[in-house]
Formats: C-alpha cells, sequence, structure tokens
C-alpha cells in the first residue's frame, strides 16, 4: 500500500496512508526530517500532505532508482513507527480577539451563542495537518462538529491578516490579507508570516495549537509589540 | 550603484531568477521565469550564470534608460525593441550606452519577453531568490513583491562585451503555430476511463485563462475521476476539477492541491505554454518520464545550472 510513485520530472511522491488521520501530521513530519538528512542537497522541496509526502528533487544530482534505494530503509523505519507522542510535538499557545464579523452568523447557523462558540472554538487542542494556500496558512483539525460549517457561498475579496476563521472540521489563521471564504471569529495579533524571520513561519506540520482568549486591549499591546 | 531607470514599466514587468527553493513546504510557491528556455538564453547570450536575475516582460511596453555602459539581451515574445530608434533584433545582445533609451514595443506573437543585462540585475533577495511573487508579495525590486513601476532603477553594473550575438535560428520559436506540448501521464491517470484519457490527447484545447499561476483549458469537458487527499503539487501539474476543464500549473503556483491529476507537462514545454495567449490553439501528446528526463538533463547541462 506504501509506496512512490513519480509526479512529474522533477519530484516523487510518497503515498503513505490511504486516508487522513490524527497521528499522521507528525508522523509525516518525522518521514520529512528524516528524507531532509538522509538525502541532503538532492532534495529541493519537501511538501508533506495530508496522507503524503512530495519530494521535489534535484534532477543533476540523482535519478528516481537511486532515490529509491535511499528511500527505501527509511520507508521501513516508518512502517514500525507506531506513533510520534505528543510530547514530541510542540505546542504553540495563539492570543486571539473573538470579534470576528462572522461571530453573529456563524452562533445563528450553528444554533448556539456566540458565547458558546467561542467556548467550544477556544476549548479545541488542535494540530497543524497541512501548510498551503498561501505562505504560512496552517490547516488545523480538527474543529468541534458543532461548530462545523460549510465555506461561504461568496468568498470575501479581502480578509485582513491575522484574521481568525473557520469552515469545516478545519480553523485557520490568515497569516496574510487575501481572498478567503472561511468564516471570521476574530483575531490573532501575532505575525503569522514574516520573510524577514527564521523560520518566517513559527508553525509546521505536527505541531500543536492551542487558542488563548484576549480582549481588544491585549490585541493592540501585542499587535504592537509583534 | 548605476542603473537602467524604468520610463516605462510594461502591462507587467517582474524581476524573476532560478526562483525560491526550499519554501514549499510553508506554502511558498518557486516563482521564477514562465519561458526557462527564453530566460536561460537571454542569460546565456550575456555569459551570465544560470538564473541571474533578469526581467520578464508580459505583454511589452517598456521604456528604460541607461545610466552606465552596458550590454543588453531580449529573448522571447516577438516585439520591437529600439535603442534610440534604431531597430534591433530579438534573440540577440547589444551594447546600450549611458543616456540612451531602450523600447520594447507590444508583443506581435508570443506573451513574455525575457530582458537580461550583462552581470544581472542587482538587489536584495527575500528568502534566497528575487522572483517577484504578485501574490504572496515577496520579491522584485523592494522585497515586497511589486511589479516594475515607473520611476524604478533596475541597478546592474558597467560592462563591456566583445561584438554581438544571437540565438541560433533552431533554437528561436515562432510561436505563431499552434503548441502540441509534451505530457508525462501519471497521477490519477489510471483511474480515468479510458476514453477520457485517449479524448485529452485527441481533442483540440484552447488556453481559457493565464496568468503566472496557471493556465485554464477550453475544450469538451472531461469528466474527473473522485478528488484525492490534499498532497503537495508540482510544476506542470495538469488537474482536471469538477467541471472538466483540466489545468496546468505554473510557476506561481500553490504548493498543495487535490484534484484529480492527468500527468505533468514536459519541463520544457512550459516555455512554449507560457507564450500563448488566450484562445491560442493546443494539443497534447504523451512523452515517456525517461525521455523528458534525458532531455531536461541536457538543457540544464547546456546553461550550466548549478
Amino acid at each position: 500500500m506504501i509506496h512512490l510513485e513519480p509526479a512529474g520530472a522533477e519530484a516523487l511522491l510518497l503515498v503513505l496512508a490511504e486516508k487522513p488521520d490524527a497521528a499522521l501530521p507528525p508522523r509525516i513530519a518525522w518521514l520529512a526530517e528524516r528524507v531532509r538528512q538522509a538525502l541532503g542537497e538532492r532534495v529541493v522541496d519537501l511538501v508533506p500532505g495530508m496522507t503524503s509526502l512530495l519530494i521535489h528533487y534535484d534532477l543533476l544530482r540523482c535519478d528516481q532508482q537511486s532515490l529509491a534505494t535511499r528511500l527505501t530503509p527509511l520507508l521501513e523505519e516508518w512502517m514500525a513507527l507506531q506513533a510520534v507522542t505528543a510530547a514530541q510535538a510542540r505546542l504553540h499557545e495563539l492570543p486571539v480577539c473573538y470579534d470576528g464579523d462572522d461571530l453573529l452568523a456563524v452562533a445563528q447557523a450553528c444554533r448556539l451563542t456566540v458565547d458558546e462558540v467561542i467556548r467550544l472554538h477556544a476549548a479545541g487542542d488542535y494540530q497543524v495537518a497541512a501548510i498551503g494556500f498561501a505562505p504560512g496558512f496552517a490547516y488545523l483539525g480538527e474543529l468541534d462538529p458543532r461548530l462545523a460549517l460549510p465555506r461561504r457561498a461568496t468568498p470575501r475579496l479581502r480578509v485582513p491578516a491575522g484574521s481568525l476563521a473557520i469552515a469545516e472540521r478545519q480553523t485557520a489563521i490568515y497569516p496574510q490579507a487575501s481572498p478567503g471564504g472561511w468564516h471570521l471569529l476574530g483575531r490573532c495579533p501575532l505575525r503569522l508570516f514574516d520573510a524577514a524571520q527564521t523560520p518566517p513561519s513559527p508553525l509546521a506540520v505536527g505541531d500543536r495549537v492551542r487558542f488563548l482568549a484576549i480582549d481588544a486591549g491585549d490585541f493592540e499591546r501585542l499587535a504592537e509589540s509583534s | 550603484m548605476s542603473a537602467l531607470e524604468v520610463l516605462r514599466p510594461g502591462t507587467q514587468s517582474l524581476l524573476q531568477d532560478a526562483g525560491r527553493r526550499g519554501w514549499q513546504h510553508l506554502g511558498l510557491s518557486p516563482a521564477g521565469p514562465l519561458d526557462l528556455h527564453a530566460a536561460a538564453w537571454a542569460n546565456h547570450l550575456l555569459g551570465n550564470p544560470w538564473g541571474t536575475p533578469l526581467l520578464e516582460v508580459c505583454m511589452g511596453d517598456l521604456q528604460l534608460r541607461a545610466e552606465l555602459d552596458t550590454w543588453v539581451a531580449v529573448c522571447g515574445a516577438d516585439l520591437p525593441i529600439e535603442r534610440d530608434g534604431e531597430p534591433l533584433r530579438n534573440w540577440s545582445r547589444f551594447p546600450l550606452h549611458a543616456g540612451q533609451t531602450l523600447r520594447l514595443g507590444f508583443a506581435r506573437s508570443g506573451v513574455r519577453a525575457y530582458l537580461a543585462v550583462a552581470g544581472g540585475f542587482v538587489t536584495q533577495p527575500v528568502l534566497g531568490s528575487v522572483a517577484c511573487q504578485l501574490r504572496e508579495g515577496l520579491g522584485g525590486l523592494d522585497g515586497c513583491g511589486q511589479a516594475l513601476r515607473a520611476g524604478d532603477r533596475l541597478r546592474c553594473k558597467a560592462a563591456v562585451l566583445t561584438g554581438t550575438a544571437s540565438v541560433p535560428w533552431p533554437y528561436v520559436p515562432d510561436y505563431r503555430c499552434p503548441a502540441l506540448l509534451r505530457v508525462i501521464v501519471g497521477g490519477d491517470a489510471v483511474e480515468f476511463v479510458e476514453d477520457e484519457l485517449q479524448g485529452f490527447f485527441e481533442r483540440d484545447w484552447q488556453v481559457a485563462e493565464a496568468d503566472r499561476m496557471g493556465v485554464r483549458l477550453l475544450g469538451e469537458p472531461m469528466q474527473a475521476p473522485r478528488r484525492q487527499w490534499s498532497q503537495g503539487v508540482a510544476d506542470g501539474a495538469i488537474q482536471l476539477p469538477p467541471d472538466g476543464q483540466p489545468i496546468i500549473l505554473m510557476a506561481d503556483r500553490q504548493t498543495m492541491g487535490g484534484y484529480p491529476l492527468i500527468g505533468w507537462l514536459h519541463p520544457l514545454d512550459h516555455a512554449r505554454l507560457a507564450q500563448c495567449p488566450t484562445r491560442h490553439r493546443l494539443r497534447f501528446t504523451p512523452v515517456s518520464l525517461g525521455d523528458a528526463q534525458a532531455e531536461l538533463r541536457e538543457f540544464y547541462h547546456f546553461f550550466g545550472k548549478p
């Protein structure tokens, strides 16, 4: 079932599972790190997916056969690896001011009060399932089923940077202003993507995230100092 | 440092280099020139190393004034080139002296021209690259992903080269011809109904919409197999969204996707697709992975990719 397949002339896809589950992101992050160490300069980019790992490789430094030979022992290790324990995953606590434009609409659609929406969202213990869509945009799961809503029928043309949003069973913070179809619950004062920082984004696949509710005053203070 | 001063910025002129590599795990697209063939030749004509920063000029209408003596090369889209009113040939290099004005007119065929300067344009890279990514707000002259604007200064060093040089004619494409693009079949291709895949190669397609992120095709809709779990995507991936009109991912693509894939464009045929305007006719033909890789390696070796 686990297998390697070409993904164009300069990439190889490791298919690691049939469907996503909560144990996969930290394991895929672990494998990505091992692949990075084992392949060194042969790797150009590594992209963890929900059930896979895409390896963009340097065609002038290797070929598919030599990569497969190097990857086989790592995949055997991967299969023997039962779980990466929660203690190994980094925990981020992100302050959030719950005053988003869609808070009331979400409460109504979910037949909850605004306070219940905030309480349910802030009580979640989330995991970075994937990073994509935009620089530093982390898909966090899993959202409480009582808050699950389809995406907005019409996406917003501009969602401000720092917006905390939900859709389906996922939540995320928009690191940069961009178009977006998710429901806005609040704002995070921290910069989640900054090209001048190392690393540019604090979140990595497999990391854990919790939200801390703050008021507008705390938001202003933190926004100024970040 | 002296510079080429931007008098007219053109429709969309972007600084590009070999691209922003090593950041896709954070959702950053690789960027870089859409037409690698023309970009590589422009640098090669000047003796610049692989990936030296140059300008990708979309549709043309660019005007620059030199503050120093240097050499310039233009390759790609067929457009009028004038140095102080004197016409010059595309796919070649020529000197540009302090005080002279270089003008690129509107593209007559093809879409993107590449303007390289001896030694390359000098600016601060962002995450290892000057490649200008408009959506992400990264790279370019100011580092914030801005297209060229009037009054910008493209800093570069003075240079003296001996004699003009041109790209040999067999390597100069005719962008007016319908494009035949090669495809490495794979991804979810086995999941497609046999006739559907055959139909993809037998039918005529048109460019419906094209930008640096991707090219949406228009033709008789195909039937897509079921969606995949979101996974990393590679350059040239041919996605099939539910409306049955394929999308080919280009340099400013997203890093992940969930649509079923027919396969990937031959990396050297991105160059041809990048020069197709809206409504241009396209056809596809399969190529083996081994053949595509061998040809790509040869291309990289010729242009001295490190």
